[in-house]
């Protein structure tokens, strides 16, 4: 027992000598990565952490926390009805809006790519400018408006059709949220991909040509899509990441807190909780369940990447 | 129909054709929105509320723009004060983040040293954690640092956003070893080697960094941690404005032409040089 115990002590030493002279050898990385980690251990990994311990306590801001262990969770899924709608209709939204806004990102990227130049650049603003705009989506208000000056209700009425209270009726909201969601999701994740296609060497394509590919979609399985794994990961990790964090437009569009909560989501709940009512602790356990959902989907959206270009 | 006629291998033509037909109509779902709102800007109150609501301006008029410089004028801070805040701490954010993520994301993507790879899945997994909760902890960190209604609050922590850093490996992951190898071989320094073979050859990686960190810098009101009204940004000046409800829905419109002219503009200006470069580089091995 003594034996393995002192060999496997002495194992561990040579890895960290080994590991040591390796740091050592690569003074000038830690250089150069040492300001960027500073700044974000002190302004992410910090709050994150402590954002973390808040979860487990009673906090109101005001009065120093209070440990409460696992109370806030607790409450959370057994007592908290709005949270579990919430719940419910984040993994809707997201479930909708990441995969569609993913791929619409990646297949308009890939096809505008085939334009000729000032069409293409054309294009990009067209498509991309929806998703930078700022509040422009509020514009959607009047398009969906409830009275008679929403844009889809005078149509209603021109064909002889009632209008509809698209922004309040339960019936309805989900889908406008969707369609306008939708809308803004060409963000970052399709920015990316747009770049990234510039740098897909042309001379493979010619190559594969050679070598029997027949038509676009062929290409795209077999050279377009593994030359652009790097961007496929950090389109996923965007797309997961704004499509977990739909809030500002069904509140913009529908209201805080909307009809039957119909489109309240998790952040809604969470701004809830941490900005009205104070309840910081509470809020921090919403942010933690909503990152373990998050983390679990990233693994998933990963592990299928890994396939990409295989048969 | 020169666009029709230049044939690559493997496109059919009515796959072409198909091509043409999808950008168009979704394009058009993009941008009616758009001009919609666009034109929103320019319609006279009775137009904003009129039955039947039309998309296009039938009268345009700049009345809603010069309500929008009355309102302004009336506020005891000067209005260019607002301005100057918001180009500040968006220049100043953006410029610090290009050259430190940037930095981090050179020796991530193109060396293995002890705790590197553990450090960058720490940055993807900080990028899904939800900012809102983490704002109470940050305020509580900048008021031990005493940063507080100070401008370093509002760009110091953008330096270090993950996205950022995140964006520039995944691209530098795709400049072949061979050139840096090379350069070390002529006797390049490390800084050299960031500074005039890395930094070009990603160039357009940084131009979208940019546009990111504009896009975000340039709306964010940065009400959290700033209370002096002669620090306060456009965003948060413009939203007092549009908070007056009803009477100023024209004036409202004005503003949201007004927030998303400059994302739109400074996108529009360095698009041109990411679809140019890494086409003519030719640094792929």
């Amino acid at each position: 027992m003594g034996n393995i115990l002192s060999l496997y002590f002495r194992k561990k030493k040579r890895d960290i000598t080994i590991a040591w002279k390796k740091a050592k050898s690569s003074k000038n990385c830690y250089l150069f990565i040492l300001p960027y980690a500073i700044l974000f251990t002190v302004f992410f990994i910090l709050p994150i952490c402590m954002s973390l311990v808040l979860s487990f306590t009673y906090y109101n801001v005001l009065e120093p926390a209070r440990f409460i262990g696992l109370t806030n969770y607790k409450n959370l899924i057994l007592a908290d009805d709005v949270f579990l709608i919430a719940a419910k209709n984040t993994f809707v939204l997201a479930g909708i809006i990441g995969p569609v806004g993913y791929i619409a990102s990646f297949l308009f990227a890939w096809l505008i790519n085939e334009l000729p130049r000032y069409l293409k650049a054309i294009a990009i603003v067209c498509f991309y400018a929806p998703s930078i705009s700022g509040a422009a989506f509020t514009i959607w208000q009047m398009i969906f408006s409830n009275d008679s000056y929403g844009w889809v209700n005078s149509l209603l009425q021109e064909f002889g059709m009632s209008p509809v209270l698209w922004l309040s009726n339960p019936q309805y909201m989900m889908t406008v949220v969707i369609i306008v969601s939708l809308w803004m999701s060409l963000g970052s994740g399709f920015l990316a991909f747009v770049a990234g296609l510039q740098g897909v060497d042309r001379a493979q394509y010619e190559a594969a040509y050679v070598d029997g590919i027949k038509n676009r979609w062929q290409e795209l399985w077999y050279i377009t899509l593994p030359s652009m794994k790097p961007m496929l990961l950090f389109g996923a990790i965007s797309s997961i990441t704004s499509a977990f964090n739909v809030a500002d437009v069904p509140e913009q569009l529908c209201g805080f807190p909307s009809t039957d909560y119909a489109v309240h989501t998790v952040v809604s709940h969470l701004k809830d909780y941490g900005s009205l009512r104070f309840e910081m602790g509470y809020a921090s356990a919403v942010a933690t369940i909503l990152f373990l959902a998050m983390l679990l989907c990233n693994k998933l959206v990963q592990a299928l990447l890994r396939r990409v270009g295989t048969n | 129909m020169s666009i029709l006629k230049r044939r690559q291998p493997n496109r059919s033509r009515v796959g072409d054709v198909a091509v043409y037909l999808v950008l168009i109509m979704f394009g058009a779902i993009m941008v009616i929105p758009l001009i919609y709102a666009v034109c929103h800007a320019f319609k006279p109150l009775d137009e904003i509320y009129k039955f039947p609501p039309t998309i296009l301006v039938r009268n345009p008029t700049l009345d809603n723009f010069s309500d929008l410089f009355v309102t302004m004028g009336q506020s005891w801070v000067p209005f260019t004060r607002y301005i100057f805040n918001t180009v500040f701490i968006t220049a100043v954010g953006t410029a610090g983040q290009l050259l430190i993520a940037s930095m981090g994301a050179y020796v991530l993507a193109k060396y293995d040293f002890p705790g590197g790879r553990k450090f960058f899945t720490l940055i993807t997994t900080a990028l899904m954690f939800n900012g809102y909760v983490t704002s109470i902890p940050s305020y509580l960190i900048m008021a031990k640092i005493g940063w507080v209604d100070s401008y370093l609050a509002a760009f110091v922590p953008a330096f270090a956003a993950p996205m950022g850093i995140f964006l520039m490996k995944q691209f530098m992951e795709g400049i072949p070893d061979a050139l840096l190898d090379a350069a070390k071989v002529d006797g390049a320094k490390e800084w050299g080697i960031f500074a005039k073979i890395v930094m070009p050859n990603v160039k357009p990686a940084w131009l979208t960094l940019i546009i990111f960190s504009v896009q975000g810098l340039w709306n964010n009101p940065q009400s959290t941690y700033i209370y002096s009204e002669e620090l306060k940004t456009l965003p948060y000046a413009l939203q007092q404005i549009v908070a007056g409800g009803v009477a100023r829905a024209g004036a409202g419109a004005a503003v949201t032409l007004v927030m998303m002219i400059v994302p739109i503009g400074i996108f529009i200006f360095s698009e041109s040089n990411i679809l140019e470069t890494m086409a003519s580089s030719g640094i792929k091995d």
